[in-house]
């Protein structure tokens, strides 16, 4: 790999391009390939790799081995980090941000109230001193975006759900005893969502271990994150 | 309400590409060791077949000297691949290698778990 190559590949993550680069094993040929909003195109210079097959490698988050006329090329993608979304600054968010990263989910941490998101109490987190419709719409929820709610205050936990709701997250989590999930449930069905809509947000939420401590908690959060991720559709534990 | 500190930055960015910024961990060492003006070598999975304990695109990088970072196996192959890396780095010509039980080394460096894994290794300059 080529020193000016490497230095691309680390300036399209930085700046949050998907990127796939195709190596052809025999000789070492090598093209980075960017994925535009048109989406995948073939690689210019290694020949015999469609954009389908470049695309197959970006869906699949691993390496795929094209078989072409000049020998196997490596469609190897780069794509965009996933992350996580904490709103609510309280002590179950401190583990998570501490942790979510060693997954691949850097955590953003938003809370409008004074003395919650603070960089003491979150070093090295995303830090958003707002209120979480305001904090979601400037972010952008995307489908590369984890949310869990936590703060157990409606004003803060409501404007995000709804935001989460509209968007494409690909998971939503809500804290709540039984009481807080039937009264939040109805007042999400009463502004309009639809009972389809509001069972994709996982509450009670995280995999049920009898996690107790707010630890065992944020650990039972990034468990079920992960199922979602790696068994999407159907899990083997019957989500 | 104004959001505090780099949240102030938010408005500048694109929607998608907020808080998505971090690049893959094992490049940024490599570049990081390519400015300290040590040579590189970069292991690859290429393919796996059976139960393979790291999914294809998995990154190992060696620094001359033999530091590395990342993996390309549970740590089975691993030495055989930094000493891979090491020649690499020294001829500039890149390596496939290939390990499974059935590999005649089987007993040295093969992968106790019974799957097989084909590495990619080319030398970053």
């Amino acid at each position: 790999m080529r020193l000016a190559l490497l230095d691309t590949l680390l300036e399209a993550q930085r700046s949050g391009r998907s990127v796939v680069l195709a190596t052809r094993l025999g000789d070492g040929a090598q093209e980075l390939v960017e994925i535009g909003p048109a989406g995948a195109r073939q690689p210019r210079t290694i020949a015999g790799v469609s954009a389908d097959q470049v695309y197959a490698a970006l869906r699949a988050e691993e390496a795929q081995v094209a078989e072409t006329a000049d020998g196997p090329v490596m469609l190897r993608p780069y794509t965009v980090p996933r992350r996580l979304l904490v709103v609510g600054a309280v002590h179950i968010a401190q583990v998570l941000a501490r942790t979510s990263p060693e997954v691949g989910l850097p955590a953003t941490i938003i809370d409008p109230r004074e003395g919650f998101a603070t960089r003491e109490r979150f070093p090295g987190a995303e830090l958003v001193r707002a209120w979480p419709d305001q904090a979601l719409e400037r972010i952008g929820l995307d489908e590369r975006s984890a949310l869990v709610v936590l703060a157990h205050d409606p004003k803060i936990d409501d404007p995000a759900l709804t935001a989460a709701l509209e968007s494409d997250a690909f998971y939503i989590g809500a804290l709540g005893g039984r009481r807080t999930r039937r009264q939040r449930r109805e007042r999400l069905l009463e502004a309009g969502f639809a009972p389809e809509a509001v069972a994709r947000i996982h509450s009670p939420v995280g995999l049920s271990i009898g996690a107790r401590t707010p630890a065992e908690i944020a650990f039972s959060i990034l468990a079920q994150i992960i199922d979602v991720i790696r068994n999407p559709g159907a899990s083997p534990l019957g989500r | 309400m104004r959001a505090l500190g780099r949240s102030g930055q938010l408005g500048a960015m694109t929607p998608t590409a907020a808080g998505h910024t971090s690049a893959d961990p094992v490049l940024e060492q490599a570049a990081n060791w390519l400015g300290e003006g040590r040579r590189v070598a970069l292991a690859t999975v290429t393919r796996t077949w059976g139960s393979a304990p790291r999914r294809a695109g998995s990154h190992m990088a060696v620094a001359e000297g033999g530091d590395f970072t990342g993996s390309v196996s549970g740590g089975c192959v691993e030495s055989a691949v930094i000493h891979a890396a090491m020649e690499v780095m020294e001829s500039g010509d890149p390596q496939r290698l290939k390990f499974g039980v059935t590999n005649e080394m089987a007993w040295e460096v093969g992968l106790a778990c019974g799957g097989e894994v084909e590495i990619y290794v080319e030398a970053v300059r």
